[in-house]
């Protein structure tokens, strides 16, 4: 019989842990495959955030490591600079990412280290239980801003691609969207190219994934995404924002 | 090979580079700033990982990575900077990686000073992070013993899979003393070191054998698991303070009158003023922990001789190793505390009068 679909072999047969509709699944697969595709199994590792993606050391089939809030990049620059023949990528979330882990994202982007960084952004921190993120929306309801994110009080949401895109160092910047088939084959092309140019160890390359999280949204699977799409994509624009492997791209420094 | 006179920060960094630490993360901070420089110009030309991290955060999560990777990795700080490294310590500690800590402590709290104090005894022996973990605690007391404690440093880290800190203080940074160095290990041998722990590092995969998963980590959500898994790492301090307890006695005999325990700097200006007694004919013995984890509690019982009526606690700090002194001691003779804070050291002198109010 003809196999047309399958795990990739860089995927455990654990069971993802996710809520229904979740799309962290779909981005982990994205991954796996991009692994797979470049032929590294045998030379990969990958270090798990804090956030709902957790356990993501228990879902990918090669080393992973766990790393405390935030600090993913840093362990991720202490793995590659130990062994410098692996390749190293983190998963991280936007409250890991963005807040409690800023200045790791920031200098581990500005030393270029040779690293693929997925960052995952649903407006909110979803294990804990739907608190406020870097990237919740003006306005935007969650368990700490119950009347609404209040920009006066507590600023505007970080757009981590056009602020990593400051910098000189990162080589590769892109943020994709997961809400419909279509999107989803377009991020597989983005994530591609990340673990390509980490085979190659260009340098430090950075896919923002725009998600949604029905559970803490308080909103089924199917209309999440048309929220996000209303919502999220106006103010987090999909786009490439550095690509040093091509010309002619946003962003790229003259 | 022949003796070299230099600061304890840069005989510490050269020894750990003979020992096999070819990765190096740190942030710099005052006292400790000739070691980080010293691994800035030293490890390029090993062929050695440097990095300016940044911040204390950063610099101890990077040798969680490297240490998860199974190489041979160090960090220094001083105490400001080691309060920031608190959460990667026990993070380490609870993965079980071997990693190396150097802290040169100064007057604290908060910012303190930058004078030497030896106030961090209980974050380094009594915990600092969170959880139920023991670092391994090593005290130099003498620019030569800073040196030689890297690579103790380094081969009981990678014995028993935890981190090792070594605490030494300002003035150990920053004098300069005769020192010899041990032969540097071959880079035969720094690849072997390399490929010990490839049973459940961070690794390739070798060609042909059979595909690995390795995790570093120290989440456990079901409380069984991790109960086991706290029980083993105790089960593992239980064989480190059955093996690895070391102390120093000094003058200690049946004539004591008093027993003086004290560690790392103040333990040479004790000995000064025993010295001097002994030559007004008064005997004081001298217990000097090694190692502060695990403690010499056994050595200082023994050292009670049938004359001595006081022992004598003298810290850097308002305190804090007399709590195991006592415990040691169990009230079988009085035990007495005097120190200096704020980055003051006392004199020899000053220890001689307290000791000779005791007679």
């Amino acid at each position: 019989m003809e196999v047309i679909a399958r795990r990739p072999e860089t995927l455990t047969k654990t069971p993802f842990t996710y809520c229904p509709g979740c799309l962290h699944g779909v981005a982990h697969r994205l991954i796996a495959e991009a692994i797979e595709e470049n032929g590294l199994i045998n030379q990969m590792a990958g270090v798990a955030p804090v956030g709902c993606s957790v356990f993501a050391y228990k879902f990918f089939n090669f080393d992973m490591a766990e790393a405390a809030h935030g600090r993913a990049p840093a362990v991720a620059t202490g793995m590659k600079r130990a062994r410098p023949d692996m390749h190293v990528f983190t998963y991280q979330g936007d409250g890991d990412l963005a807040a409690i882990g800023t200045a790791e994202i920031v200098h581990a982007a500005n030393r270029g280290e040779k690293l693929s960084v997925f960052f995952v952004n649903n407006a909110i921190y979803g294990m804990t239980g739907g608190q406020m993120a870097p990237t919740t929306l003006p306005d935007m309801k969650t368990t700490t801003s119950p009347y609404g994110r209040n920009v006066e009080d507590i600023g505007y949401p970080i757009r981590m691609c056009e602020l990593l895109s400051t910098l000189v160092a990162p080589y590769y910047v892109e943020r994709v969207s997961l809400l419909s088939p279509a999107e989803i084959i377009k991020a597989k092309k983005a994530v591609g190219k990340a673990i390509q140019y980490n085979r190659e160890n260009r340098g430090f390359t950075f896919i923002e994934f725009v998600s949604t999280c029905p559970t803490n949204w308080g909103i089924d699977p199917v209309k999440s995404r048309d929220w996000a799409r209303d919502n999220m994509l106006p103010f987090f624009k999909v786009g490439c924002f550095r690509d040093k492997g091509e010309e002619n791209v946003q962003g790229v420094e003259k | 090979m022949a003796k070299i006179l230099m600061k304890g920060n840069e005989a510490v960094a050269e020894a750990a580079i003979r020992s096999g630490c070819r990765l190096y993360f740190a942030y710099p901070i005052t006292p400790q700033s000739e070691l980080i420089e010293y691994m800035a110009k030293m490890m390029p030309k090993v062929g050695g990982t440097f990095l300016q991290a940044e911040s204390e955060v950063a610099a101890i999560n990077m040798v969680y990575g490297a240490a998860g990777a199974g190489k041979r990795v160090m960090t220094s700080s001083s105490s400001p900077g080691i309060s920031l490294k608190q959460e990667g310590i026990s993070y380490i500690a609870g993965a079980e990686l071997p990693a190396v800590i150097v802290n040169v402590q100064r007057g604290g709290p908060g910012l303190g000073d930058i004078q030497p104090a030896q106030a961090d005894y209980f974050q380094a022996v009594k915990g600092g992070g969170h959880g139920d973990y023991h670092l391994i605690v090593l005290a130099p007391n003498s620019v030569q013993e800073f040196a030689d404690m890297a690579s103790d440093a380094f081969d009981l880290a990678d014995k028993y899979r935890n981190p090792v800190m070594i605490l030494s203080d300002g003035m150990l940074g920053q004098m300069m003393e005769p020192v010899e160095f041990k032969p540097a290990k071959t880079q035969e041998e720094i690849n072997t070191l390399g490929e010990q722990h490839t049973a459940w590092c961070i690794c390739p995969n070798a060609d042909g054998d059979a595909k690995h998963h390795h995790e570093i980590n120290s989440l456990e959500l079901d409380p069984s698991v991790l109960e086991k898994h706290v029980n083993h790492m105790y089960e593992k301090y239980a064989v480190v303070e059955k093996n690895e307890v070391r102390c120093e006695t000094y003058n200690v005999s049946d004539d004591n009158e008093v027993l003086c325990v004290a560690w790392g700097s103040a333990s040479r200006i004790v000995k000064s003023a025993i010295n001097e007694l002994k030559k007004e004919g008064k005997s004081v013995g001298l217990i000097r922990p090694i190692t502060l984890w695990p403690y010499p509690y056994e050595a200082i019982v023994k050292a009670i001789g049938p004359k001595v009526r006081q022992v004598y606690v003298f810290e850097l700090n308002t305190g804090q190793m007399l709590d195991d002194v006592k415990i040691a001691v169990e009230g079988r003779v009085p035990v007495k505390f005097w120190g200096k804070v704020g980055g003051i050291v006392f004199t020899p002198a000053e220890i001689q009068e307290k000791l000779e109010a005791c007679f």
